[in-house]
């Protein structure tokens, strides 16, 4: 660079410097406009992952009419932004599993005739009480929450 | 000259083959400019497609949470209070949709004084005049797309011009409208109107604006072309007029996210069709002067001949000023000459006249 510059008499040395100078001035005003319209339209772009973060973010759901669930059959609801069920087993106990099933993500559903979740996008099979993968895809358990039936209702709460 | 070892300079090479880059930039390079004291005038075009893109990315930027129909109004609402940044979004559209407005107009009087339209622009100048109608209906269809209440009732008033129209004004304004009344019905048709069909209008009679200053380069005034050719100074479009250009973009940029920032536009209340209209019922600027004309000869002349003498003069301007270029079609036909610029000083004193006067007199409106 300096090589050159000291071949051409038309660029004194000391231009050198001056034309770093603005080649990083008019980098940095160009980065501050860039991060001057990019935060904003971040955050416009982002307002709805935050807003689901924080409706994701509970620790416990109350489920009303819990006990208008006949037995051997589940209830759907949901769990901050994902959907999960509530189980009533022939014997009077209760569970309660993420949905989401472990393998893709589908919504896994109760087959009262098998007594079993299963999910019907890759038949993912896991056992109705304790949400164990027991055949097919799934690589691991189904989430599965503490359930507390208060005054004829669930308080399904994070394990 | 290229060191044809580097893997830059190899990518050059293989899409140079292919897309003819050095073509483009030889071209580049040997467009030139002219320099002259009226110069700064050719700049406003460029500021007006500036602040269509900026039209556009915030376009589509609030296209991201707008739901037309029923829910219109809480959109804007849920836009304007609860995303993030929305309030900025929302009100640097709406202020760029003004200032775009503006600058199209101050493109549209330079061109017109430096008789840009003279022979062989005439197209430049129809292809500009139809952009500058695009823009206003933009304007028109995106003002109702929030439905408060002064979008609901300048609609309102709006599609009642056409509306003056006799026989079939009032089949018009109906189907515009999607009934009798504004409705969520009204809001579509706008909102397929303003994202869908003016965009895809707009869009390639741009291009074709863009291409006719390629073909042509930039006009003279007749006070450069009266010089010999070796008195004409001129700079080269790249770097020179490039770098000018931008620096104005810069200005138009920081202009834009000033106001936008410090004033943002505001939602009002939402529209209420049993509620009589706020006093300060008015249309946007730019429709304020045909506002005022048909004001003005409607107290004139009361009933349908008014409206039709409004109607009838606010036209005979509009189609006077597109047919400039025939009327003075060169620079050596003085007296069409000298008549066209009076007609232009006119022109512009009438905007300025009636829009004033259009505000001026608006809290006395009911």
């Amino acid at each position: 660079m300096s090589d050159e510059s000291r071949q051409n008499p038309e660029q004194p040395e000391s231009d050198d410097s001056r034309r770093t100078f603005l080649k990083v001035a008019a980098g940095a005003l160009g980065a501050c406009y860039a991060g001057g319209i990019g935060y904003p339209v971040y955050r416009y772009l982002a307002s709805p992952v935050e807003k689901a973060e924080s409706v994701a973010a509970v620790n416990e759901v109350t489920v009303p009419d819990a006990t208008s669930i006949p037995r051997n059959a589940a209830l759907m609801f949901k769990f901050g932004t994902k959907p999960a069920m509530l189980i009533h087993h022939e014997d009077d106990t209760w569970t309660a599993v993420s949905a989401v099933c472990t393998h893709l993500g589908c919504t896994a559903g109760y087959d009262p005739q098998e007594k079993r979740i299963f999910c019907p996008c890759h038949n993912g099979v896991y056992d109705a009480k304790t949400g164990a993968n027991v055949s097919g895809p799934p690589p691991k358990p189904l989430d599965r929450f503490n359930v507390e039936i208060v005054e004829g209702k669930a308080v399904v709460s994070r394990a | 000259m290229p060191d044809t070892d580097k893997l830059p300079s190899k990518v050059y090479g293989w899409l140079d083959e292919r897309l003819g880059l050095t073509e483009i930039v030889a071209l580049a390079g040997h467009k030139r400019v002219p320099e002259h004291k009226h110069s700064f005038w050719y700049y406003w075009g460029g500021i007006t497609l500036f602040f269509f893109i900026v039209m556009c990315f915030t376009g589509v930027l609030l296209l991201l949470y707008y739901r037309p129909g029923e829910e219109a109004y809480e959109s804007v609402r849920m836009i304007t209070y609860e995303i993030h940044f929305g309030w900025l979004i929302r009100s640097t559209h709406s202020w760029a949709a003004n200032l775009m407005v503006a600058s199209a107009f101050v493109h549209m009087f330079s061109t017109y004084f430096m008789k840009a339209y003279r022979k062989p622009r005439e197209f430049l100048w129809w292809s500009g005049l139809g952009l500058l109608s695009l823009a206003m209906l933009f304007g028109f269809s995106g003002y109702l797309l929030p439905m408060d209440e002064l979008a609901f009732f300048a609609t309102k008033v709006g599609l009642a011009i056409p509306g003056t129209i006799p026989v079939v004004g009032p089949w018009i304004s109906d189907l515009v409208r999607g009934g009798p009344e504004i409705s969520a019905y009204t809001i579509s048709r706008f909102f397929a109107l303003h994202v869908v069909i003016l965009p895809a209008l707009f869009i390639p009679l741009l291009m074709f604006h863009l291409a006719l200053v390629q073909k042509h380069g930039m006009s003279i005034p007749e006070s450069e072309e009266a010089k010999p050719e070796s008195e004409r100074k001129s700079i080269p479009f790249f770097p020179n007029f490039a770098m000018k250009d931008l620096a104005m973009w810069l200005i138009a940029l920081n202009v834009l996210a000033l106001l936008a920032a410090v004033f943002p536009w505001s939602l009002g209340p939402a529209a209420d069709p049993l509620k009589p209209a706020p006093a300060d019922i008015h249309p946007e600027w730019y429709f304020m002067t045909s506002f005022q004309i048909l004001k003005i000869f409607g107290a004139w002349f009361p009933g349908a001949v008014g409206e039709f003498l409004g109607l009838a003069s606010f036209n005979l301007g509009v189609v006077l000023w597109a047919i400039v270029p025939l009327f003075d079609p060169t620079s050596k036909s003085g007296k069409w000459g000298v008549r066209a610029t009076y007609f232009g000083m006119f022109m512009l004193a009438a905007i300025l006249v009636t829009t004033i006067w259009g505000y001026a007199v608006l809290p006395a409106t009911p």
